[in-house]
């Protein structure tokens, strides 16, 4: 029966230079793979819905992965800025049609509406009672946890822009306005990055 | 050593308020301490041992007590 070497033929002797070479390759990876378990502790979070059914799962998911050690970021845009605008700001904007836009969606989570079943206000009244009922944190007070664990809160300056908010007009204790680059970047040095 | 357990009461609360409470009392806290997390939260159940493979802190002890409480031992190592 023919064995392995007859079939392969003799082994190549390996030369001291391709060996360092490999050797050198096998580092290189090493430190890849190194940094690569760094980035596996971090998440990133576009925030583009300002609904309730959308910023409460946010923040849950932004709070929770703070408490656990995770580096986050979350980046807010479109709508989800309105869920970082103070409590107490009404109508933002220069021009008509941004004013409008803030009239139509008031600023804060606290005032955030349900995508779904909102009957005026009725459908978030009740989701909150829930809430209340069953002792879940409410968005704004998830949102601040996070921050307070050191979640990295950023608005999207395009679109503060866009929408006529400005600095003054979101809550304190933010991150300073970034880009559609930045934070691209911010999703692939993050091994979970979601958009929701 | 010293052999203090601190007991992060977070009965009542729902996902994710036991790990919140138990971060915020492990943050600052000195390497090796012990924590005694009381939760009602059924999803504590796989939410605690999730939350120490992520952090990388011991969880030392897991068990449901007479009342349904569940009773979590946490050796705080990172």
């Amino acid at each position: 029966m023919a064995t392995v070497e007859d079939r392969l033929g003799a082994p190549a002797a390996i030369d001291a230079a391709d060996f360092a070479a490999l050797l050198e390759r096998v580092a290189t990876l090493e430190a890849a793979g190194a940094k690569a378990i760094e980035k596996k502790n971090k998440m990133t979070i576009i925030a583009w819905g300002g609904d309730l059914d959308r910023i409460w799962p946010t923040t849950i998911l932004a709070s929770t992965a703070a408490a656990s050690g995770m580096e986050v970021s979350v980046f807010f845009t479109f709508w989800g800025l309105f869920a970082i605008v103070k409590p107490d700001v009404r109508i933002t904007g220069d021009n008509w049609m941004q004013k409008m836009m803030s009239a139509m969606n008031p600023g804060s989570a606290q005032k955030a509406k349900l995508s779904r079943y909102h009957f005026a206000g009725a459908g978030p009244a009740m989701f909150k009672k829930l809430a209340e009922e069953h002792h879940v944190e409410k968005p704004e007070a998830l949102m601040e946890l996070a921050a307070d664990m050191g979640a990295k809160l950023i608005p999207c300056q395009m679109t503060m822009d866009l929408l006529g908010l400005k600095r003054t007009d979101l809550l304190d204790g933010l991150e300073e306005p970034i880009g559609a680059a930045t934070a691209i970047k911010e999703m692939r040095e993050a091994a979970v990055s979601l958009f929701i | 050593m010293s052999t203090t357990v601190t007991t992060v009461d977070a009965r009542g609360q729902s996902c994710p308020g036991p790990l919140v409470s138990l971060a915020r009392e492990l943050k600052g806290a000195p390497l090796g301490g012990t924590f005694e997390l009381l939760a009602t939260d059924p999803g504590s159940r796989s939410d605690v041992p999730s939350w120490a493979e992520l952090t990388g802190n011991e969880l030392v002890e897991s068990a449901t007590l007479d009342d349904g409480t569940y009773r979590y031992l946490i050796r705080k190592v990172v």
